[in-house]
């Protein structure tokens, strides 16, 4: 901002600031040009958690949002795998578009609501919304805060399945719960169930639940702009949005749409009579979403915090496992946080050591074995061998007598032979 | 033996009439054994039949909807008097609704069991409980009429000859909690699994669905009706085999008619498109009731009478060393 450009902003009075006029374009108007570029520099990043009993097309339903193949058949997702338990997973992708970068986290709940119990199913997504804002937490008090990482879950998107009559027990449990710690925005999962008379009544029978039980679900915030109210009203007159998810696409009338194929039509994701996908995804990604990212910051990660710093302030002796001990100066917690590094590095060390004695063992054990298997078949062999040339001398000798025996034969025989002739020969003499 | 017929004996008569042949019994030819069919028939109408069914199945899945639609009269219990939302209950209850249902002369008692509650809490342990007690409640119930001194002419048949399973269309498998109900009920009961709301599903949707299901059923052990083991001859085995191929059906249940290339059709119209419920191209409603009704009523009523309450029967029995006859004056000394 060059100085004669500048506006300059008095104070009047009471306090008032007027801002003066300003010359050209380059100004406090740039303002708002450079945080952007320096967002989009950073990249964004959210975080969404979908919640439901299986079966009820959460995934489809990412697939479609995102237009991206996060649950695909070689990566099937979590419902198409047997869970005994509840379990949270989360899955990340990096997605870009117009040199706009969003690291969106999935977290899925797999295995809520299918067991024949499910008493306390929602304990699992609570303490992973808990754990994932007490790390926020003590990111933000350490010293070093270079990378804070920003994992807390923005916003939960519940599924209720479609009766048509209520919300279940279960659905009304969670909500319940999860109200104060998150943005619960409840949606009508697989609405093509329904006609459009059901699901109108279905929505006001949910809704009348929702207040009679006092369920905070996530809430519009008014702007100033008449045409975003009105929207907004609009918005809020849908809710709860009534979804249908496709990882297809089907040709309708030569337009490619995502949709499902049934025999009697084509029921179309994207076409606002049909479902309020495109409602959702309009809110949730292209305008609300910095929203809640900031109801998440300021509304329930606070009440988090200061219900923990309560409780540390409280009890005095902290028996919560937060390390940042907020209490202490600066200077005592660098010192605390290099003794902590210290001793990580020695246990490191330790168990790496303890890990190289251990393949030492190993390998002497394998060269001891080999060398007695080496010496073993040493001795096999040599007793081989021995047996082999007693076997040849016993050989020979046989050979030998045989040999004795066939030279006294011929010799006998020669003798037999002189014998033979010499009779002949006297004969011949005598015939002579 | 080829005697020519003796001018002066019975003709043949046809079905229907009079129709014993006089004679000795020399005369060949037609008795009338036949008629007897005809014989039963009458009774049949004359006397009516009951029919038990019983319908299971979280809240929410068409059950009401579907009974209205298979007897197109409304005989659900939503329509018996109880309201439309009411709330869901803390306990499973056991709902019998009773109707008299006239086609063509045949007047058949339905009675209608439904189970509110079941599979909708948080914690379902057990939910099959209530269940199971009812149907053995009604066996025995038959028992003690079947074992008093002087029965009644008609035992009054409260036995449910058929419960109807309705599997949730998640499109992925079983939940633990269908597989452990069939499994515990499949004995007492036969059990119809049928998947409901079937226009949930696109048609590949629905084979793959099916095919994961009937392969679930059948390493868990469950034998849904019809049961491979009851069946008599090869005639049966291969009718049965060809219903037992297509089964668990995918059905939709509509009580709304609309207009469809000029004929009025039960349907539910959505935005996109009206689904027929009687078009076997949409979804197997046509096949459920053909099944149900059209074929295998009788039978239903036969495999539990003869095979389900011969079981709890013969269970029963065994148990106490057997059961004394109770005498109809009331007083019951029975060591039941």
């Amino acid at each position: 901002m060059s100085v004669n450009q500048a506006s300059a902003i008095s104070t009047v009075g009471e306090g008032h600031m007027t801002a003066m006029e300003l010359g050209g374009l380059r100004g406090l108007a740039n303002l708002p040009n450079q945080v952007y570029r320096k967002s989009v520099k950073r990249g964004f990043e959210f975080t969404l958690m979908v919640v439901g009993e299986s079966g009820l097309g959460k995934s489809t339903l990412i697939n479609s949002l995102f237009l991206t193949d996060l649950y695909s058949k070689d990566y099937p997702g979590p419902s198409q795998r047997i869970k005994k338990t509840v379990q949270v997973e989360q899955s990340k992708v990096l997605i870009k578009e117009g040199g706009v970068q969003l690291t969106l986290t999935i977290v899925d709940t797999p295995g809520f609501g299918d067991a024949v119990d499910n008493s306390n199913c929602w304990q699992p997504v609570i303490n992973y919304i808990d754990s994932k804002c007490e790390d926020f937490l003590n990111a933000e008090s350490r010293v070093n805060r270079r990378s804070m990482p920003d994992n807390r879950v923005h916003c939960c998107l519940y599924f209720i399945a479609p009766s048509g009559h209520g919300l279940k027990p279960l659905d009304i449990e969670f909500m319940k719960r999860l109200h104060d710690k998150v943005n619960v925005i409840p949606l009508i999962a697989k609405a093509d169930t329904l006609t459009p008379e059901e699901c109108q009544l279905f929505k006001k029978q949910i809704m009348k639940e929702i207040q009679e039980h006092k369920i905070k679900i996530y809430e519009f915030p008014d702007t100033e702009d008449d045409e975003d109210n009105k929207l907004i009203r609009k918005i809020k007159e849908k809710m709860p949005l009534a979804v249908v998810g496709s990882n297809v696409v089907i040709e309708v009338n030569g337009k490619k749409v995502r949709g499902r194929q049934y025999p009697w039509g084509v029921a179309e994701v994207e076409n606002g009579e049909h479902c309020d996908f495109t409602v959702l995804r309009n809110m949730l990604i292209r305008t609300h979403m910095q929203n809640l990212k900031d109801v998440t910051n300021n509304v329930h990660y606070e009440n988090y915090r200061s219900k923990k710093l309560a409780a540390v302030t409280c009890n005095g002796v902290d028996n919560s496992k937060v390390k940042g001990q907020l209490t202490k100066s600066p200077l005592a917690q660098m010192e605390e946080e290099r003794r902590e590094h210290v001793m990580k590095m020695k246990k490191m060390e330790a168990e790496m050591e303890q890990v190289f004695e251990m393949k030492v063992k190993e390998k002497k054990q394998k060269l001891k074995d080999s060398e007695a298997e080496l010496e073993r078949r040493h001795e096999q062999m040599k007793r081989n061998l021995e047996a082999q040339y007693k076997e040849l001398e016993e050989k020979r000798r046989v050979f030998e007598e045989e040999k004795i025996n066939w030279e006294a034969q011929q010799k006998i025989l020669e003798q037999q032979k002189l014998d033979a002739s010499k009779s002949k020969n006297l004969v011949c003499v005598l015939f002579f | 033996m080829t005697e020519p017929f003796p001018p002066t004996s019975a003709i043949p008569v046809p079905v229907g009439s009079h129709g014993s042949a006089s004679g000795g019994s020399t005369l060949l030819g037609y008795i009338g054994i036949d008629t007897i069919i005809e014989q039963m028939r009458k009774k049949t109408m004359k006397a009516g039949f009951d029919f038990n069914i019983m319908v299971v199945g979280h809240s929410g899945l068409g059950k009401s909807t579907l009974l209205n639609t298979l007897f197109k009269s409304q005989v659900s219990r939503r329509n018996a008097g109880w309201p439309r939302d009411e709330k869901i209950p803390k306990t499973v209850e056991i709902k019998s609704v009773s109707h008299v249902i006239e086609e063509g002369g045949v007047k058949m008692k339905l009675t209608v069991v439904d189970t509110p509650g079941f599979g909708d809490q948080i914690n379902n342990d057990n939910c099959w409980e209530p269940i199971s007690k009812y149907i053995n409640e009604q066996f025995e119930k038959f028992l003690k009429e079947e074992v008093n001194i002087t029965r009644k002419k008609r035992i009054p048949d409260t036995r449910v000859h058929c419960c109807i399973y309705f599997i949730p269309p998640t499109g992925h498998s079983l939940r633990q909690l269908d597989i452990e109900f069939m499994k515990r009920l499949s004995h007492s009961v036969n059990i119809i699994p049928v998947i409901a709301k079937a226009d949930t599903m696109t048609i590949e949707e629905r084979q793959e669905f099916k095919q994961r299901v009937r392969k679930e059923l059948e390493t868990s052990g469950v034998e849904f009706y019809p049961q491979k083991e009851f069946d008599d001859d090869m005639e049966d085995k291969s009718d049965n085999d060809k219903i037992r191929e297509t089964m668990p059906f995918a059905v939709v249940g509509s009580d709304k008619e609309y207009q469809v290339n000029g004929k009025r059709v039960l349907g539910r119209k959505t935005a996109w498109g009206i689904v027929e419920v009687e078009n076997s191209n949409h979804c197997e409603f046509a096949k459920l009731r053909d099944f149900l009704i059209r074929s295998h009523l009788q039978d239903l009523k036969e495999v539990t009478h003869n095979i389900h309450y011969e079981t709890y029967r013969a269970k029963r029995l065994n148990e106490n060393g057997g059961l004394h006859p109770i005498s109809s004056n009331g007083t019951q000394e029975s060591n039941l």
